[in-house]
């Protein structure tokens, strides 16, 4: 059981540092009334602020607090809110951080996270000398738009609501029932905003001879409304997000390999497989480097494909060797499998650098290719069953393991158990039978 | 038993076996796999993994969750480290433990993302503004990508700072074979949650205090502003100075507790090759080739980039009297071996092609 403190007032004793008549300390006021009434322990509350005259406001709050960089703060009350969601988070930001981290601004309503929002929009930039914001009106002048300000303001409120805020609000420093409608916000589960439109007296205020009568005349000539824009009960995504953890079960275990068949191979050896993109090049060339390894052999599997990964080449290439960290790098591969036209072009320099005592296993489209290493041609045509396009590359390195034996076939049977089992065994199979049908070699 | 595993699935397995507890990023190859198995694996421990709207949100909500009283981590590439530049300089100044993986992919800009690249080493350190340190680890093998995310996470706590696991694509997206048993986990320590005192202590410099979480009974501040003690924006002096020496001196006299070189040194050897990840494979390999061959070489596998392990690479140094430094970037951290090397030779094997550097390159360079 814990005692929780609440406080008379959770302002500290620190007088604002606002110019005289700015609207920011009025609304902050108004919220340290909605946590009067809230009777929150201020150690649950975090107030996080954004930056300019505005991100100065957590500093006279006796509650916890976050002071960041300009436009993120709501990237930091979510993480917060995230992490505990318990916990009151209250962001407090100006018009300028609202347009510098509008993106976060609509992706925290659209995902609900359970923080408040509060805007201390006064139509430009404080503290950095009364340029224009997002915000700022058409027409309105700042020390950015002398002529006027030709761009057409944002409607933060709708911009969050249309995106799915559980809890929209616009209104002026100068509504008496602010305080109220921020403990609205705030006991409301879902992203809730608060647009508060505000004077700030030192520019925007002289620059356009605005008061308070013009601010309220401001909202409707944007054809804008005040008061409580969305309300909606939807879900808060910190706790949906642990409900829907709750049943996810244990963390994935390891996918060991056991060791069970043997090997003699006594060097590196190298195999590469090319084909096309989405032809399960990458599967095959995984399940022959896996039997390697039920073989007691080390494998490294490095992959090479356009980032578009279902269209154009494929190819993958694969190092065994007894020890752990095999010595020396391999210069042509002691097995190339040429799939398709589609990974041709990739491998075709290695066709040169190939030596007598290697295999290039391909498909009948390639029997005219040029190397010293021995050309073996396999017709899938010859084979009773069907091999669909994504077996082709495993049938081809099927029958290169059978040629070049660096481990025995039932390695192979063996790694291809699993999800895919069926179409596997079937390429298999049918590189078996395949293989012993090559002029010259003897059934495996 | 042997598994057969990438570097992505290794750095994930180290995160969450040192207590990852949130994660937040954005896609982007090569570091997708980290993200899209802390997504599926993070929420099963009691964690939380978010994909962030962009790669400023993604290292904006861990340093939140950080404070909240989670252990965060976020990956991403070049074109991400970017994007995270000015809330890198926030959890420098804030003092928040947060572990950045960075797996590097051949820049500039877009570049290649599918090719590996180890361009990023200067940038994480000298990424925000200021020139503050924070604290950089290189793994070149799969135990060694476990391990040191699992330390990345120890050195946050301990220092209070951003720590970077520079990794790459081929270390990240390869399949290698390991032996589960090689994956050691480095000693690891609760944060203290009874937090006292100031959430900020500058006395002495090098002193790092407890980070204070929220909502533990107590208010806490914390702020990206230039601050005292209390957490509140400051403009005297002496506490600007204060802070921003204990920022440095926390890290820079604390090197021998996170210097960390793997030395292998050969009698008579008066060459030493001094590599980093993914290119300390063949280096290692080059020294085995040599001696193989009779060669006398010696190597040193730098696996903590920042700050650079000084003393140790000071020690590696004794017998050599060339240095050579093989780098898939344009000499970045042979720069930082030159500064240290005391009038020795110092030679750069630099590949910048997009494919690596093998054990025989670095033998011709040998001689
Ligand atoms: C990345 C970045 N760009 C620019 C600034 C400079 N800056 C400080 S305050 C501010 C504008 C603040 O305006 P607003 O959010 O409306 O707050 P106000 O001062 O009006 O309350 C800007 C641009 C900054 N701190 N960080
Ligand atoms: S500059 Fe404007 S917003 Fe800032 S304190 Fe003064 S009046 Fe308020
Ligand atoms: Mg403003």
């Amino acid at each position: 059981m814990t005692t929780i403190t609440v406080l008379d007032s959770y302002r500290n004793e620190k007088p604002y540092p606002f110019c005289p008549g700015c609207g920011h300390g009025p609304v902050l006021d108004k919220l340290n009334a909605a946590l009067v009434t809230l009777e929150a322990d201020p150690s649950e509350v975090v107030i996080v602020s954004d930056i300019g005259c505005a991100g100065l406001s957590d500093q006279y709050f006796a509650t916890s607090a976050f002071h960041g960089l300009h436009g993120r703060s709501i990237t930091y009350a979510t993480g917060i809110k995230l992490a505990r969601p318990e916990l009151t988070v209250i962001v407090i930001m100006g018009d300028g951080g609202t347009g510098i981290g509008g993106t976060h601004l609509i992706n925290a309503a659209r995902r609900n996270v359970g923080i408040t929002v509060l805007v201390l929009n006064n139509l430009n930039f404080g503290m950095t000398g009364g340029q224009h914001s997002t915000t700022t009106p058409e027409g309105s002048i700042t020390s950015t738009t002398p002529l006027g300000n030709p761009e057409h303001p944002l409607d933060i409120c709708a911009t969050v609501g249309v995106n799915g805020a559980a809890y929209v609000y616009r209104g002026t420093s100068f509504d008496d029932e602010l305080a109220d409608q921020m403990v609205d916000a705030i006991r409301q589960p879902g992203f809730a905003l608060l647009d508060v439109w505000d004077l700030c007296t030192a520019y925007f205020v002289p620059k356009n001879k605005i008061g308070k009568k013009g601010l309220e005349e401001t909202i409707g000539e944007l054809g804008l409304t005040k008061g409580v824009l969305y309300r909606r009960d939807v879900p808060e995504y910190a706790a949906t997000y642990r409900d829907a953890a709750a049943g996810m079960g244990e963390r994935q275990p390891a996918r060991t390999i056991p060791v069970e068949f043997d090997s003699d191979l006594d060097r590196t050896f190298s195999v590469i497989v090319a084909g096309s993109a989405g032809a399960k090049v990458r599967s095959a060339t995984r399940l022959y480097a896996e039997a390697a390894i039920r073989s007691g052999l080390w494998a490294t599997l490095r992959g090479d494909y356009p980032v578009t990964v279902k269209s154009g080449h494929s190819v993958s290439s694969v190092v065994l060797s007894p020890e752990e960290t095999p010595l020396g790098s391999v210069a042509a591969p002691d097995i190339l499998v040429i799939a398709s036209a589609d990974g041709l072009p990739k491998v075709s320099g290695l066709l040169d650098q190939m030596g007598p005592e290697g295999i290039v296993v391909t498909i009948p489209e390639f029997t005219d290719l040029e190397t010293r290493a021995e050309l073996v041609v396999i017709d899938p045509a010859a084979w009773s069953g069907r091999i669909p396009k994504a077996q082709l590359a495993l049938m081809l390195l099927t029958v290169a393991a059978q040629l070049k034996d660096v481990f025995a076939l039932d390695a192979l049977r063996a790694a291809a158990a699993g999800p895919f089992a069926s179409g596997n065994l079937n390429a298999i199979e049918a590189g078996v039978a395949l293989a012993s049908v090559q002029p010259g070699r003897a059934p495996a | 038993m042997r598994e057969f595993i990438d570097g992505a699935t290794a750095i994930v397995r180290g995160a969450l076996d040192a207590g990852c507890t949130f994660f937040a990023g954005y896609p982007i190859t090569p570091a997708s796999g980290i993200l899209m198995q802390m997504m599926r694996e993070l929420p099963k421990t009691g964690g939380v993994a978010v994909q962030g709207e962009d790669e400023i949100a993604s290292i904006g909500m861990c340093i939140g969750a950080t404070l909240s009283g989670a252990r965060s981590m976020t990956a991403t590439s070049g074109p991400g480290i970017s994007l995270y530049s000015e809330n890198i300089g926030l959890a420098i100044m804030g003092e928040v433990p947060l572990v950045i993986v960075d797996v590097q992919r051949l820049g500039p800009s877009t570049g290649a993302a599918t090719t590996v690249a180890q361009g990023d080493i200067q940038f994480v350190r000298w990424g925000t503004a200021g020139g503050y340190p924070i604290i950089a680890l290189a793994p070149s093998t799969l135990p060694e990508a476990y391990h040191l995310t699992a330390k990345a996470f120890q050195l946050a706590e301990r220092f209070r700072c951003p720590v970077f696991v520079m990794t790459d694509k081929e270390l990240a997206m390869s399949l290698t074979t390991v032996d589960p048993s090689s994956f050691v986990l480095p000693h690891l320590e609760n944060r203290p949650l009874a937090a006292e005192g100031a959430p900020y202590r500058y006395d002495p410099a090098d002193q790092v205090f407890p980070m204070h979480e929220y909502g533990r009974g107590r208010t806490v501040r914390f702020t990206g502003s230039t601050h005292d003690e209390d957490a509140l924006i400051t403009k005297d002096t002496p506490t600007i100075d204060a802070l921003n020496r204990h920022l440095i001196a926390k890290i820079e006299d604390h090197r021998d507790e996170i210097e960390m070189v793997d030395l292998n040194a050969e009698a008579g050897a008066n060459t030493l090759v001094v590599g980093y990840g993914i290119t300390a494979r063949a280096v290692r390999n080059s020294v085995a080739l040599a001696r193989q061959a009779g060669r006398p070489l010696s190597s040193a596998i730098v696996q903590s980039l920042w700050p650079i392990p000084e003393t140790a690479l000071g020690k590696a140094f004794a017998e050599a009297d060339r240095i050579i430094v093989p780098e898939l970037n344009p000499g970045l951290y042979r720069r930082e071996i030159e500064r240290i090397a005391g009038g020795r030779e110092v030679v750069g094997i630099e590949r910048i092609d997009g494919n690596l550097i093998s054990a025989e390159q670095i033998l011709e360079v040998v001689g």
